[in-house]
Order: structure tokens, then C-alpha cells, then sequence
């Protein structure tokens, strides 16, 4: 079973259409018990970092989703979800994160580059993940988010984007990957890392 | 680099696009579905659904096409048209649309904006304005579909739907709108120039090269088309293949 986790922080159902075109095992839960019977996690994920980790917290979600992960899980992490795995940012002074990958996430500020980051942007891909076969080199993702991720561990960068700042966009380990762009609002190459992902998750 | 988008728009009556793909090899050429199948096939880079439904049940109609769409369409979608309430915006995200698009509610109220930003995130939170040249005194924000003249500033309000929590600005020019003329590029230049969020030209296009216009002296972020694609006088990959030739960005391959 994938579980796509409901804490409050957006839209689900465009992910759970994107899993649904490829498998029928998937559901959404707020409940974190739900882990025991679930062999891949989604969290995806728009708004306020610092909400996202208190309601995370409240929903006792923090400590078994990191465990979740530490313990070689299947994990896709999308947007917010994608933020929150690095140590902390900087949004209304400093909020903790699920401190997976060191680094700090930061709001973009360069002149003439508009925030939110908003629109198609084209990736490179740094490193091969199995999440990412059949993806060309610099394929079109969708973005949209006011703030990025400075990476201090670098070994965790797949893909990385260019704003006026270059940044990881993707990140990877094992049975872990994460995206700042919306896989399931990217067109046919972000369906195909819906289709990798639950393609490895139910083989 | 980011790409500059291209952007569809379609009218949707009762549940049917009336304003959509003007020909025949669709299945059913009134289904937004196919209709934002069509498009994201040909690669529009979103879409914009502005309902014209006047019928009491127009909400429950509305949000069986929301969900239509989000099942079979993955690219962004904004909807619009007699969006009021925190309600309706809640509604209509929880059906799968990824934006909507806010006007006359959001001039006669503009507390809504702050709240559903507050609420929902600037991300999917357009404000949609409508504006026409005033002599020399820049452009006026009119209501109710360019019915209704106001004296609100449409620069000054544009400032203010950002402040207010606006992510992005729709911004059409009354006076170009359906002229086939070309984007007016004064009016998008100084409210793009203005504010520090995406804006959206729309009004006037006839021609690739008023697109071109747009996103380069009208310095828009995307720029909306509604007659041109309908009627497939032009397709969307020779509008993104001649502005790739001149040199703006454009997602080409998908």
C-alpha cells in the first residue's frame, strides 16, 4: 500500500490521481499507524514550512515518518514535502525540518526574478536514480515556490534548476526521492516518476 | 531557464466549453475534458477554465467539471468566474483545480484575497483584472466582465492584490480584448514592471508576433489566448517554435 500522508498542507488529490493511473493501491491518511501496512510514503505538500512541521508534530507524524526513512523505506517527497527534508529554513526567522539531508531552505530574493518561482523550468539531471529511467537530460518540470534549498551533504543531488540561483531540485538515496516541482502536474515526464516510483514500489 | 508560458483559455457554460477547440476529430468537442486533453497534448504549459454559467446550479455543475479535469489532465489548471466565497475557493481546489482566479469578489472584497493566500497559499491565488485606458491618467479597473467602471488605479491595485497575497497577476486589457490588435503593451509593462509576481497578458492577441510582444516590451510572464487556438488558425508548437526562434524560452519538448 502507498499512503499519501494528510497533515493539512494542500491539495492531495492531483497526487492520488497521478498513483492511481498506475496502481490502485494507494490512500490517503492522517493517521500515522497506517505506516505498519505501508510499503511506500508520499508526502506532498504546499504552504508554510513551520505549519507543515507543527502539524506534522501534532499528528505524531515526525518521529515514525523519519524512521520510516532511515529505515531504507520507499519515500517520495513533493514540494513542501520535498523542503522539509532538509534541516531547517529560514521562514519567519528559523523552523525545523525533518533534518534527512543537511541544509538550510532559504526564500529567494534576486532582483528581477520574480517569487514564486512559477512555471516550467528545465532540470538537469546530476545523477542516475532509478526514479529517474526513461528521462531525458534536461526534460521541463513544473514549478512553484517562493523558497529553496541551500544542500550542504551533496551526495544527495540528483537535479538541480537554475533562478537566478542554482539549486537542487531533486533529491535521491536509496529507495528516497524528493522534488521541488510537482511531478504530477509535469506533464509526461513527471508521470514517469509516478510510474517509476510505483513501479519499483509494487514489483 | 524558466520558460515564458503559453496559456489556452476556455469558456465553459453549464459544464460545457463554448469557447473551445473549434473542430471535429474531438470525441466531443463541448468536454472539457477533451478539450484539456487537446491542449496538454499539444503543449500548452496550463489552462484557464472561466465559467459564464448563470444557472442556480451553476456550483454543483462547476465542480463535477473540476474534478473531470484533475482526473485526466497533468498540467496546471486555473478556474474562474463567479468565484466569492472563501467557500467556493475551498471547493474548488478540493476538486482538483490548481488555481482560481479571482475579480469583481476580490475588487468589492478585498479581504478574500488575504484570507484564501492565508489559507490556501499565494501559489494558487490569481487575481484577474480588467482594465482600461482612462485618457492620460493610466487605466481604470472595471467589474462584472467590463461592465462596470471603477476609479480604482490598475496599477495601484495590482500593487495591492500583492500585498494582499495575490501569487499572480491575470491581466486583460478591455480596451484590446477581442480586437485582435495586439496585447496593450503600456498597460502590461507597467504592472509587470510593477510587481514582484508572475503576470499573465491577456487581451488582443491576433498574432504569434503580438505573443512575442507581450513577453518581451510587455515584459509578461505568460501570455492567454483564447480565439487563435480555438479556431486553429495557430498551434500552440508554432507559437512556442517561432518564439524559441527569436530567442525566448519555451518549453519545446514534452
Amino acid at each position: 500500500m502507498i499512503t499519501v500522508i494528510d497533515y493539512g498542507m494542500g491539495n492531495l488529490r492531483s497526487v492520488v490521481k497521478a498513483v492511481e493511473k498506475y496502481t490502485g493501491r494507494v490512500r490517503i491518511s492522517n493517521d500515522p499507524a497506517s505506516i505498519k501496512d505501508s510499503k511506500a510514503l508520499i508526502l506532498p505538500g504546499d504552504g508554510a514550512f513551520g505549519m507543515a512541521m507543527k502539524h506534522l508534530d501534532e499528528l505524531k507524524w515526525t518521529g515514525p515518518l523519519k524512521e520510516f526513512i532511515h529505515g531504507g523505506g520507499f519515500f517520495l517527497g513533493i514540494c513542501l514535502g520535498f523542503q522539509l527534508l532538509f534541516s531547517s529554513s529560514e521562514e519567519f526567522g528559523f523552523s525545523r525540518g525533518l533534518d534527512i539531508i543537511q541544509g538550510k531552505v532559504k526564500r529567494f530574493s534576486l532582483a528581477g526574478y520574480k517569487v514564486p518561482h512559477m512555471g516550467w523550468n528545465n532540470v538537469a539531471i546530476r545523477d542516475k536514480s532509478k526514479f529517474l529511467e526513461g528521462i531525458p537530460g534536461d526534460p521541463y518540470f513544473y514549478f512553484i515556490h517562493s523558497y529553496y534549498p541551500e544542500i550542504e551533504d551533496r551526495t544527495w543531488m540528483l537535479g538541480e534548476v537554475d533562478y537566478g540561483v542554482r539549486f537542487p531540485c531533486i533529491v535521491g538515496k536509496g529507495n528516497l526521492i524528493a522534488a521541488q516541482f510537482h511531478p504530477e502536474k509535469s506533464h509526461n515526464w513527471g508521470l514517469k516518476i509516478i510510474e517509476n516510483f510505483t513501479g519499483l514500489v509494487c514489483s | 531557464m524558466l520558460a515564458k508560458r503559453i496559456i489556452p483559455c476556455l469558456d465553459v457554460k453549464d459544464g460545457r466549453v463554448v469557447k473551445g477547440v473549434n473542430f471535429i476529430n474531438l470525441i466531443d468537442a463541448g468536454d472539457p475534458v477533451e478539450n484539456g486533453r487537446f491542449y496538454d497534448s499539444e503543449g500548452a504549459d496550463e489552462l484557464v477554465f472561466l465559467d459564464i454559467t448563470a444557472s442556480s446550479d451553476r456550483r454543483n455543475i462547476l465542480l463535477h467539471m473540476v474534478k473531470d479535469v484533475a482526473e485526466t489532465v497533468h498540467i496546471p489548471f486555473t478556474v474562474g468566474g463567479g468565484i466569492r466565497t472563501i467557500d467556493d475557493v475551498r471547493t474548488i481546489l478540493e476538486n482538483g483545480a490548481d488555481k482560481i482566479s479571482m475579480n469583481t469578489a476580490a475588487v468589492q472584497n478585498p479581504g478574500i484575497i488575504h484570507e484564501s493566500a492565508r489559507r490556501f497559499g499565494s501559489q494558487c491565488i490569481l487575481v484577474a483584472i480588467d482594465a482600461k485606458k482612462d485618457g492620460d491618467n493610466g487605466w481604470k479597473v472595471y467589474l462584472h466582465g467590463g461592465r462596470t467602471r471603477t476609479e480604482i488605479d490598475a496599477v495601484e491595485w495590482a500593487k495591492r492584490a500583492e500585498a494582499l497575497g495575490a501569487g499572480e497577476i491575470l491581466l486583460t486589457s478591455m480596451d484590446r480584448d477581442g480586437t485582435r490588435s495586439g496585447y496593450d503593451l503600456e498597460l502590461t509593462k507597467a504592472i509587470s514592471g510593477t510587481v514582484g509576481i508572475p503576470v499573465i497578458a491577456s487581451g488582443g492577441v491576433g498574432t504569434i508576433e503580438h505573443m512575442y510582444e507581450g513577453l518581451t516590451m510587455g515584459m509578461a510572464d505568460a501570455v492567454l489566448a483564447a480565439s487563435i487556438f480555438h479556431f486553429r488558425e495557430i498551434s500552440i508548437r508554432e507559437v512556442k517554435e517561432s518564439l524559441n526562434k527569436k530567442g525566448v524560452p519555451v518549453r519545446l519538448k514534452w
